[in-house]
């Protein structure tokens, strides 16, 4: 069992299995539905993101999970036990809280040690343990410290080695990076990634962040409104969306409204596309990555015109205006072909195969 | 020109001009009356009341001691420590009981909506703007035999005879515990409103049971609130004198009871004196060691 290799050598047991979770908050005409009907299947082992808009109710699957929140619907099981109604205390699953959490009371080593104590571990294993945990996260030197002394990404490490300490089956970590810089947290990003290689342990990251959830995950679960769109590896995520909300929300991408015409889609240029239709008929959108849009100064495919060209060092970004007034935005290598500028008139060829037709 | 010359002096020669008031009301209102007690208590009793101006021992030694009238034997006023005692023994027992019916109510206000919040505090300062004697004197009316405990016990048919409350030490109890809960519930409202409550879900999902997250999380975090509110309400209570005289009825006196009766019917003011001092004292070693046994178990230490 080799649980960093992605999901071909996942084990194939399942740690948490969430079926028909629904939470409603309050009653009758104000009550708010912060999760419709989620069904989910995370496994044992797997490094596995939850990803989506603010207020999408990510976080409350996640509360559901810890036992802090009750679900309306549904049930949850931890390795094939019932745990829907269990308190927090009686879960084998710790959690990383956004604002850290740490007890301001305690030091560095009482806070990693604080559930091994609860849960009855003599002082000398407790000890040991917290010894061990603090090495893991580089912060030995810092044991007798208070919370209070240390900066925002050292208590970041000790939430996750109070979370690790005692562990647990399951890992949950509720945007533990969103207050960190960005230096501090690419390197807390690889940090993670690499405590879950090294524990073995199931991480549940819930995060709004696409760009982290797409380095760091084994599986990904784009959520909106309550609900679970797409579950899948980052790759199958980025590659074929399901919809129009997870293509836009993960990575850039253009949308051009079209009609599939003979095996063909006719976007609004009046040209024809020959993309994978998938068996779809009728309206249907076309998500295009940047990248797989390129530019050239022949004629091509389509016709355009230079309407914005950004400059990021290497890659340039041009945004270019189709005849029926749509936009484009491709992404160049910088150093690859003659520059353009605005008001350049282009040609503009799409990688076919690698257009996603979502149903209008 | 001097001025520009030599600023921070002239600067400091200021403060101290300015703050002058302050340090006269200190001197005379705090210090003042504290010298005349101390020189009091050392001096020869007066006739009828006052003092005469003759340095004595004998205020000092009547605190602790009694002389035989007859035989001049010494013996341990024993009546006087177990003044000392119960008053002791009832601030303790009131600092515990406003404690263990305040944190509840400070919680429940804390944890209100930010709107309601003002409401409940105003509800639970209301009875700091009635007379004391007048709220004491309702208590009297609640548990005397006739009153409305016992009348309604009666009715119920729960007892056949009034309980005697009034009179007793535990007159005395409920009202003190009524009277400084208040002085319990601010210090510990503020402290617990200060409280992170994400804290206790870290706690509960650290593995840690309900009564484990009061014990290991709530109560070491507003401790500074716990340790004012006890300071609050024992130093009063320790020296309280309306409560004990009209719900203990004279015989159950406390400390501040006794040093009245000395000024007065006793008149015996360098006793009074003395025994004001040693208050003063037993406050301040209360304080101290309190003090220090609460930042003992600091985690750094």
């Amino acid at each position: 069992m080799n649980p960093q290799r992605g999901i071909c050598s996942l084990n194939t047991d399942i740690a948490v299995d969430a079926r028909n979770v629904g939470k409603i908050y309050g009653a009758g005409a104000g009550a708010v539905t912060a999760l419709g009907d989620v069904s989910i299947a995370i496994e044992k082992g797997e490094f596995f993101t939850l990803l989506g808009p603010s207020g999408c109710g990510k976080t409350t699957l996640l509360r559901c999970i810890a036992g802090f929140e009750t679900p309306t619907t549904g049930t949850i099981h931890l390795s094939g036990r019932d745990i829907t109604y269990d308190p927090p205390y009686q879960r084998p699953v710790n959690t990383v809280f956004q604002s850290y959490a740490l007890f301001p009371h305690l030091t560095v080593a009482q806070n990693v040690g604080f559930g091994l104590k609860m849960q009855g571990t003599s002082a000398a294993n407790v000890a040991n343990a917290v010894e061990r945990v603090l090495a893991l996260v580089k912060l030995e030197a810092f044991a007798d410290r208070l919370p209070q002394q240390l900066s925002g990404g050292q208590q970041q490490r000790v939430a996750l080695a109070r979370a690790l300490a005692p562990e647990p089956e399951v890992l949950l970590l509720d945007e533990p990076l969103s207050a960190l810089d960005l230096k501090l947290r690419k390197e807390m990003q690889s940090e993670l990634k690499r405590l879950q290689t090294e524990t073995g342990i199931t991480f549940i990251f819930v995060t709004h962040d696409q760009e982290e959830a797409l380095t760091m995950s084994n599986r990904i679960g784009v959520m909106s409104a309550g609900a679970l769109l797409q579950v899948g590896t980052p790759h199958d995520i980025y590659e074929s969306p399901v919809n129009r909300f997870v293509a836009d929300f993960i990575g850039e991408t253009n949308f051009l409204e079209g009609e599939v015409e003979a095996g063909q889609v006719r976007i609004g240029t009046g040209d024809l596309l020959g993309v994978d239709l998938d068996g779809q008929t009728g309206a249907v959108t076309l998500a295009i990555r940047p990248e797989q849009v390129s530019v050239t100064a022949a004629d091509a495919q389509i016709s355009g015109k230079i309407a914005e060209a950004t400059y990021l060092g290497t890659d340039t970004h041009y945004t270019i205006g189709l005849s029926d007034g749509s936009h484009l935005v491709a992404r160049v290598q910088s150093n690859s072909a003659a520059a353009f500028s605005v008001g350049d008139t282009v040609g503009v060829a799409i990688d076919a195969k690698a257009v996603q037709v979502l149903k209008s | 020109m001097s001025r520009r010359h030599t600023p921070g002096r002239s600067k400091g020669v200021n403060g101290w001009l300015l703050s002058t008031p302050a340090l006269i009301l200190l001197l005379l209102a705090a210090s003042g009356p504290l010298i005349i007690v101390a020189i009091y208590s050392v001096l020869e009793k007066g006739d009828y009341s006052g003092v005469r101006w003759i340095l004595s021992g004998e205020g000092w030694f009547r605190v602790l001691f009694e002389k035989d009238i007859f035989d001049q034997t010494i013996s341990l006023a024993d009546a006087n420590l177990s003044i000392f005692w119960r008053s002791f023994k009832l601030s303790i027992a009131t600092t515990v009981i406003t404690f263990a019916f305040g944190l509840p109510t400070a919680w429940f206000i804390a944890t209100r909506p930010a709107k309601s919040r003002a409401f409940w505090l105003f509800l639970i300062t209301i009875p700091f703007w009635t007379n004391l004697l007048i709220r004491t004197f309702a208590i009297m009316e609640v548990i005397r035999n006739q009153g409305i405990l016992n009348t309604f016990l009666m009715h119920s048919g729960l007892i056949s005879e009034p309980i005697q409350i009034l009179y007793t030490d535990t007159a005395v109890l409920i009202g003190m515990t009524y009277v400084y809960l208040p002085l319990m519930v601010l210090p510990l409202y503020a402290a617990i409103d200060r409280f992170d409550f994400r804290l206790i879900e870290a706690g509960y999902d650290l593995y840690a049971s309900r009564w484990q997250v009061l014990r290991g999380v709530i109560l070491p975090i507003i401790k500074p609130g716990i340790i004012a509110g006890s300071i609050l309400v024992f130093i009063p209570s320790l020296g309280a004198y309306v409560t004990p005289r009209v719900l203990g009825g004279g015989k159950n006196m406390m400390i501040g009871n006794f040093i009245e009766l000395q000024f007065g019917q006793g008149q015996n003011w360098p006793l009074g004196a003395a025994l004001s001092t040693v208050l003063l004292l037993v406050v301040l070693v209360s304080l101290l060691v309190y003090t220090r046994a609460s930042s003992r178990d600091n985690p750094n230490g």
